[in-house]
């Protein structure tokens, strides 16, 4: 079975983000980029099911301009088999994403979809969702396990309150959720085969899907500090501030 | 302008997110419809319909909805949701799951997690795990959005005395279907939906000690997290871990025991309408954040606070 596994360049989680001045978006200009972490993990689970015998071929896609390519070779090195970068230097928003996703879906045919639950810049947590929508299949997301069973793959889900089990029809869709599996890191080696790797470039336009927006950004801002707190000198006072200050507890 | 809510609930009782998601609905104003889908709850559309505020129920009733399979009921809300303005949806793991099948099936894009309600097309909300505000208008004929609970206050449950009418979907998608689900043994809230949050780092020193915590958080009706240096280490496993990459919360009262307070955690819990420390190094960053500070050794101020409670 294929395995298709979308991946996005974000901000690498260790740096702290700054607004810029004119308030118009966060400022991404010389600073570290890297594989968003639920999509690290999607990578790492799709190759596991191609060690145990599972998935025959892992194809991983992403969107975005040329340097997604460097994430695409990341995601080669940790073991996927061939990459497709759809070049385009708009944003796309997640149902574009979704879009684009469900036209390489329909070239690829893949049995099963594994996404990264949120990107960790924009926090949408939209798009596996979005494609399962545009597609038809259904959808296993904030997975913490994931087992193939002939036509069908059972997902356990992290939800609020505890865990919970759905069982889909093949084909279908799979968000990682953090408890789902620890990546790999890439050994050097691999670094170097996955750049003989395939890679092949399409287009948003190749693909008859437009990218335009319809929700505007109008304004980044930093986030309100918060004010200075006091310090309490005991344990009595904590709990008698909590109680008759804040009347938290 | 006309609203469908779309109420979160176990099939017996109303959850208390939807009262909140029902205040960002009175905030962008207009008819407020609440949609209560799933198998046996009509006590649930009764208790909706008594809700200040709301004007009509719609009650979904079918096997179909009764795990609220985003299949099944992402299709239903959609096929309903198309002659309203906006569609709204508690950012729980719940809303989080159908909200998007929503969107998508009806051509819009979805807007995640507001904050605020600026006007009715435009809204405020957090990006990069909250290190960042932005304010979006959406020039969607439907806005379909996710609201964050712990930004709005709850309406009142009583004071309403809105209809009930029965609706109906497509049903089963059969495409998926409910296996089992394991929730959790203990009477501790799960932490994103949790009221009262206590949280481990480093300084609890090994997982046996976060007994400590677990006492304390038994008599506040806790929750317990960690720091990602406490689920490194191996203290606890990583669903307990709070930050940028762990989950991300904002509790009414988030107590962090031992935790430095590096920006990764910080991103997973600053929106906390309380923040207590408890640390020993005075200079720890987290202090620069805390309402309240105790600069003391956690291993007898834990205790204390047990007793204290």
């Amino acid at each position: 079975m294929k395995v298709l596994v979308a991946v996005k360049r974000v901000i690498d989680y260790n740096v702290k983000v700054r607004v810029k001045a004119d308030q118009s978006d966060v400022d991404l200009a010389n600073v570290k980029m890297a594989l968003n972490p639920f999509c690290e993990i999607a990578v790492e689970e799709a190759v596991r099911l191609k060690e145990a015998g599972v998935a025959s071929e892992v194809v991983v896609v992403s969107i975005g301009p040329k340097a997604v390519q460097e994430q695409l070779r990341t995601a080669l090195a940790l073991g996927g088999d061939r990459a497709i970068h759809i070049d385009t230097e708009e944003l796309p928003d997640s149902l574009a994403v979704a879009k684009l996703l469900k036209a390489v879906v329909a070239q690829e045919q893949p049995q099963l979809v594994i996404l990264g639950k949120q990107a960790i810049d924009s926090d949408n947590n939209q798009t596996g969702q979005m494609l399962g929508a545009l597609t038809g299949m259904p959808q296993g997301t904030f997975a913490s396990k994931v087992a193939v069973d002939g036509s069908s793959v059972n997902v356990t889900r992290e939800v609020d309150g505890g865990l919970q089990t759905v069982k889909l029809q093949l084909p279908a869709i799979v968000t990682t959720d953090l408890r789902l599996n620890e990546p790999r890191y890439a050994s050097l080696p691999n670094i170097m085969k996955a750049k003989k790797k395939p890679l092949d470039v399409t287009t948003p336009a190749d693909l008859g899907v437009s990218v335009a927006r319809t929700v505007k950004v109008l304004k980044v801002e930093a986030p309100a500090e918060r004010s200075a707190g006091v310090k309490v000198a005991s344990v009595a006072e904590l709990v008698d501030k909590l109680k008759n200050e804040a009347k938290v507890i | 302008m006309s609203i469908l809510v779309i109420a979160e609930h176990n099939n017996s009782e109303l959850n208390g997110a939807t009262l909140k998601t029902l205040a960002a609905a009175q905030k962008i104003g207009g008819d407020v419809v609440v949609l209560v889908a799933g198998h046996g709850c009509q006590a649930v559309a009764d208790a909706a319909a008594k809700i200040a505020g709301v004007s009509k129920v719609l009650l979904a009733d079918d096997a179909a909805y009764s795990h609220f399979l985003a299949e099944n009921l992402g299709d239903l809300v959609a096929k309903l949701g198309a002659d309203y303005s906006h569609i709204l949806a508690a950012a729980t793991t719940t809303g989080k799951n159908f909200l998007p099948r929503v969107a998508a099936l009806l051509d819009v894009a979805q807007i995640s997690d507001i904050i605020s309600v600026e006007s009715a097309d435009t809204f405020k909300r957090p990006i990069y795990a909250g290190n960042a505000i932005a304010t979006v208008q959406s020039s969607d004929a439907i806005k379909v959005i996710s609201v964050r609970t712990t930004a709005f206050d709850a309406v009142a449950a009583e004071g309403g005395s809105a209809g009930v009418e029965a609706v109906s979907g497509n049903g089963d998608s059969g495409t998926s279907s409910f296996v089992g689900e394991e929730l959790a043994k203990s009477e501790r809230p799960e932490l994103t939906a949790a009221r009262v949050i206590i949280s481990g780092g480093r300084g609890m020193q090994n997982g046996d000690n976060f007994q400590l915590l677990e006492k304390v958080a038994d008599k506040l009706g806790a929750a317990v997290g960690a720091s990602r240096a406490a689920v490194d280490a191996g203290f606890v496993p990583n669903d307990y871990q709070v930050g940028q990459t762990g989950k991300i919360v904002a509790p009414e009262l988030y107590i962090a025991v031992g935790i430095s307070g590096a920006i990764q955690h910080l991103a997973g819990m600053k929106d906390s309408k309380v923040i207590v420390a408890i640390n020993k190094d005075e200079e720890a960053p987290i202090f620069q954040i805390a309402d309240y500070g105790l600069v003391a050794d956690l291993f007898s101020v834990l205790p204390e606070l047990e007793q204290a409670l």
